[in-house]
């Protein structure tokens, strides 16, 4: 038998379909490879029991003709999922050893599909960050490297594009606040899905910023992203900012057939001291998709300048606010104090990492009275300048194809010092955010130190089946193949 | 040109109070504003909690639109402007019954605008009080300090249960006007059905403003006191607080702005925490929630389900059963009160039945300590026992015999008066032979007094007096007065 490890999830579910490796072997493949990836730090629990558990249920259903779309395909959930019964930390210390009664509403969805989870995987604490070097656990270590050097896997879904790219699950589900699905797949060599805002339930997702946060999948390819997608996708009574909205099967999207599609390319996203292979990686997408039939159309966001500062001024605002539960008194960690504000204090001071209070004083700051008008109103006049810009744009173009960030993979390390040059790592993500729309980042070339780079296609509002269907054709013409060297297995 | 009254006295001349209030209505609805928990009153502690209201990680509101009719509703009953686009924000602060580290309220945008009502004074005379505006929000939970001597406990069953935040304009000027604003305010609510009007149970509290001023000068700093859950306590707090400022300005001082408490026991007012200490609540639109929008239909189609509102009903008492308003008014005060007199005055003189709900069934009710809807004398009878007053039947002093009587057979509102006017042998005498004789045997045994009531024919009384008294108050006395009258040959007049 083949290495199953090796197989992305389409091949992974026609191979059970035809009965060619049971459900069981599947899952124990991936957890022998998780079991011994520890030097990537990508799980920060396995949850090997449940995935036989699964598995072997998945075997059952597949004997009796009961099959569901995701039947059997082992995978691995980000931190931020509330998973019932299984510990969920949101990678912070101020959650202690907390284990959430409840289950997700996007995991649900996965686990009714019969997915199986292998367990739960690194991210930045709180989704804050761009390299998962803020997590409790550690940092993740990107599989790729460069000259032996240990470099970050992105983030804040650092451990969710680690394993999908380490072959430590086939598909992961992760979360997109600013470029956190984005950033990762494009340093890993992976396919990494943002939704349209309100697509997926954010219901049993630790908030970050609410107004912003949007599950996705990390995967191998465009197609298990369509897949993934399918099952995550929900309206739902309990997240009011979900969209009732029918859920297509986007993997039926995936004609091929991109002819007639005007691509936008946004001006200023050519940014200063951009790596020239970036520029030129860009160059070559629009090739491509100019070879595959698209109309390319040059186009203006005027406002992409604006949204770095908006995103870090917006998103820690609702941050400071979601992040105030964490206070010792019902749940999580608590650290003893004199009185009720001593105790607060402690507990948050012991609970949060840097990187969590650093953002929790923005987002106070820019809400506090004085401030606010100056802060958080022109933020939210920003975005809606930028939402316009997309809507303008939208005019002429039907999906927009940028590079998904300015460099490739930095090493571990590089950025922790200088916080305004790690927030930079979104500079081409966060304006999907603010403005709701979906996003895709499909892994197109390798760099001189053979490092992954991504390109970016960004799609109209629930234009999901549209921005798949250029995203494979991209994905095709890429040919990306190449894959990390297994230097991490003990 | 406002008129200036209730001044009261100080050392250097009258004073003028200023109120406004800040009434926190419990909406009256079995689930939360944004959960499904239970809000029942006196559950176990911690019994009516969701996820939500825990504030557990990825736990997101959901508007209760059972709550939004109610706040639409009151906002109509209070003739106010409705917001079909509301929105809700967070007011951030930290304590350990506040469980997100935030309350939803809403700041910028409330669900209900500007409005009024009408308050009526002792004195007759109605004023209009401005309503400022109506917001929806989650109340907090408890913190039991009592249960443990070093540890608070903490109980969420309110944590989130939907409350009414209803403004007034500063617009009164005694506790008196307060307090009638409260009760008035308090009585739509129930007529709406919308809160219960409870205060012993926390359904409604009020948080009073108060300043003083000289007549025609700016406004005084204000201070707010806290949570007043009487009506009782509301004038005693303000009335104490009013006094406190002006013995403060006139001994030199200055108020200052602060947020403080009423203790019941001393009947004080004492400062809980000053401009400075204020929190600043860094309020900003809650990001998981959309704004609140409904259309047209939705508030015209509860507008055509309001019940008439106490104003209206009294308008109707005075102009349709020919009350006073101070009746009318006494009985619009709860919408019970007013169906229960209008089943008693159907098809009969309601200015009588209007006496006898008054005067013998609240005042028994009243000293039995009942709620209407335990009267043991039910609205029917009521309205018998005026019929039997009517047909002369008994006499209005029978009546109130009569009244006790079934008021003591209560609970099961027994007999009805006809049976117990029969049992008792009550019947008023009105056959004119047996009253004549009657008066006849007094005239006769009373020459003496026949000749002073010739001259002083007040003394008349005395004889109507003496048959009733010989007939064992069975005699009609309008008839006996009639021939006391022609037997003392007093009639012509």
């Amino acid at each position: 038998m083949a290495d199953l490890t090796e197989l992305n999830l389409a091949e992974a579910r026609d191979g059970l379909a035809k009965k060619e490796f049971s459900a069981v072997e599947l899952a124990e493949a991936h957890m022998t490879r998780v079991s011994a990836s520890s030097a990537l730090n990508a799980y920060v629990l396995a949850t090997p029991e449940k995935a036989m558990e699964m598995a072997a249920e998945s075997d059952k259903k597949i004997a009796s003709g009961e099959a569901r779309p995701l039947e059997g395909l082992p995978i691995g959930v980000k931190d931020l999922f509330c998973t019932k019964g299984v510990r969920t930390t949101a990678c912070s210390n101020i959650l202690g050893d907390f284990i959430p009664p409840y289950e997700s509403t996007v995991t649900q969805n996965l686990w009714n599909d019969g997915a199986v989870m292998l367990g739960k995987l690194n991210n930045d604490e709180f989704a804050m960050g761009s390299s998962n070097e803020t997590s409790r656990f550690g940092a993740v270590v990107n599989p790729w490297k460069a000259n032996g050097t240990e470099l970050v896997p992105g983030g804040s879904s650092g451990g969710s594009s680690a394993a999908v790219a380490a072959r430590l699950g086939i598909a992961a589900t992760a979360t997109d606040t600013g470029g956190s699905i984005r950033q990762p797949a494009a340093f890993t060599g992976t396919v990494g899905l943002k939704p349209t805002y309100g697509r997926c339930s954010r219901w049993g997702i630790v908030a970050f910023a609410s107004s912003l946060d949007q599950a996705g999948p990390i995967t191998q390819t465009v197609r298990d992203a369509a897949m993934m997608l399918t099952s995550m996708a929900s309206f739902d009574k309990r997240d009011t900012t979900s969209v009732e909205r029918d859920v297509p099967d986007y993997e039926a999207a995936l004609t091929g057939d991109i002819k007639g599609l005007r691509v936008g390319i946004p001006q200023e996203y050519r940014v200063d001291n951009m790596p020239a292979e970036i520029e030129k990686l860009w160059q070559q997408g629009i090739d491509w998709l100019k070879a595959a039939g698209a109309e390319i159309v040059d186009v203006s966001l005027p406002h992409t300048k604006y949204a770095l500062p908006a995103y870090y001024i917006i998103a820690p605002a609702e941050a400071s606010s979601n992040l105030a539960r964490y206070d010792g008194v019902r749940y999580g960690a608590r650290q003893d104090g004199v009185d009720i504000d001593d105790m607060y204090a402690q507990t948050r001071a012991a609970g949060f990492g840097d990187e969590v209070k650093r953002r929790v004083m923005i987002g106070t700051y820019a809400l506090s009275a004085g401030y606010y008008d100056a802060y958080y109103v022109k933020a939210l006049q920003v975005r809606r300048l930028i939402a316009e810009d997309f809507t303008k744009a939208y005019e002429v173009c039907d999906v927009l194809l940028t590079p998904t960030t300015p460099s490739a993979a930095f090493p571990i390390g590089k950025n922790v010092e200088d916080p305004l040059e790690m927030y930079l790592n979104d500079v081409f993500t966060v304006t999907v955010n603010l403005a709701g729309l979906p996003g895709i980042s499909i892994p197109a070339g390798l760099d001189a130190d053979g490092l992954p780079l991504g390109l970016q296609l960004i799609g109209k509002a629930f234009g999901e089946e549209e921005l798949l269907r250029a995203a494979q054709v991209l994905e095709e013409a890429a040919g990306f193949d190449a894959q990390p060297q297994d230097w991490w297995s003990a | 040109m406002a008129e200036i009254n209730n001044l009261i006295a100080g050392a250097t001349g009258n004073w003028e109070i200023v109120l406004g209030l800040e009434v926190h209505a419990q909406v009256a609805s079995t689930a939360k504003l944004f959960s499904g928990a239970a809000t029942e009153f006196g559950a176990e502690p911690n019994s009516q909690v969701s996820l939500v209201d825990a504030a557990m990680p990825g736990m997101l509101p959901v508007i209760n639109w059972f709550c939004v009719e109610q706040a639409v509703r009151t906002g109509l009953g209070l003739k106010a402007q409705i917001n079909n686009y509301s929105v809700f924000d967070r007011k951030n602060y930290f304590y350990p019954d506040l469980p997100q580290g935030y309350q939803i309220s809403q700041f910028q945008q409330p669900i209900v605008g500007e409005g009024a009502i009408e308050i009526d004074l002792d004195d007759g005379v109605v004023k209009e009080i401005g309503i400022e505006r109506l917001h929806l929000e989650q109340d907090a939970g408890k913190s039991l300090h009592d249960q443990h001597p070093d540890m608070s406990f903490v109980d969420l069953n309110r944590s989130g249960v939907a409350l009414m935040e209803i403004v007034s304009q500063p617009d009164m000027r005694s506790a008196a006007e307060a307090q009638a604003y409260v009760k008035k305010l308090r009585a739509i609510l129930r007529y709406l059905g919308t809160c219960d009007g409870n205060m012993e149970q926390g359904s409604l509290r009020a948080d009073v403003n108060v300043s003083v001023r000289k007549p025609g000068d700016e406004l005084g700093t204000r201070c707010e006191i806290k949570n007043v859950n009487s009506i009782r306590f509301i004038g005693q707090a303000i009335e104490y607080e009013a006094r406190r400022q002006i013995d403060l300005i006139e001994d030199g001082g200055t108020v200052e702005q602060q947020t403080r408490l009423f203790d019941p026991k001393t009947g004080e007012t004492r400062a809980m925490r000053s401009k400075e200490e204020a929190h600043d609540y860094r309020y900003f639109p809650d990001p998981d929630l959309l704004p609140l929008e409904f259309s047209q239909d939705f508030v015209d189609e509860i507008a055509e389900s309001l019940p008439e509102l106490p104003d209206d009903k009294k308008a109707r008492f005075i102009n349709d059963y020919g009350l006073t308003p101070y009746d009318a008014g006494v009985l619009v005060g709860e919408a019970e009160n007013a169906a229960f007199f209008e089943v008693a005055a159907e098809g009969r003189d309601a200015k009588a039945v209007a006496n006898m709900v008054i005067g013998s069934v609240f005042a028994g009710l009243n000293k039995a300590d009942l709620a209407i809807a335990d009267s043991p004398v039910s609205a029917a009878q009521v309205g018998q026992l005026v019929d039997l007053i009517a047909d002369d039947t008994v006499s209005g002093r029978t009546a109130k015999e009569v009244f006790e009587l079934m008021f003591e057979e209560g609970p099961d509102q027994g007999k009805d008066p006809s049976v117990i006017v029969e049992e008792k042998g009550l019947k008023q005498v009105t056959d004119t032979g047996a009253i004549e004789g009657a008066v006849d045997e007094v005239i006769a045994a009373n020459p003496d007094k026949v000749a002073q009531a010739q001259e002083r024919p007040k003394m008349a009384g005395w004889f109507v007096g003496q048959v009733m008294q010989a007939t064992g108050g069975k005699a009609n006395p309008q008839a006996v007065n009639k021939l006391v009258m022609q037997k003392l040959g007093l009639d012509e007049a």
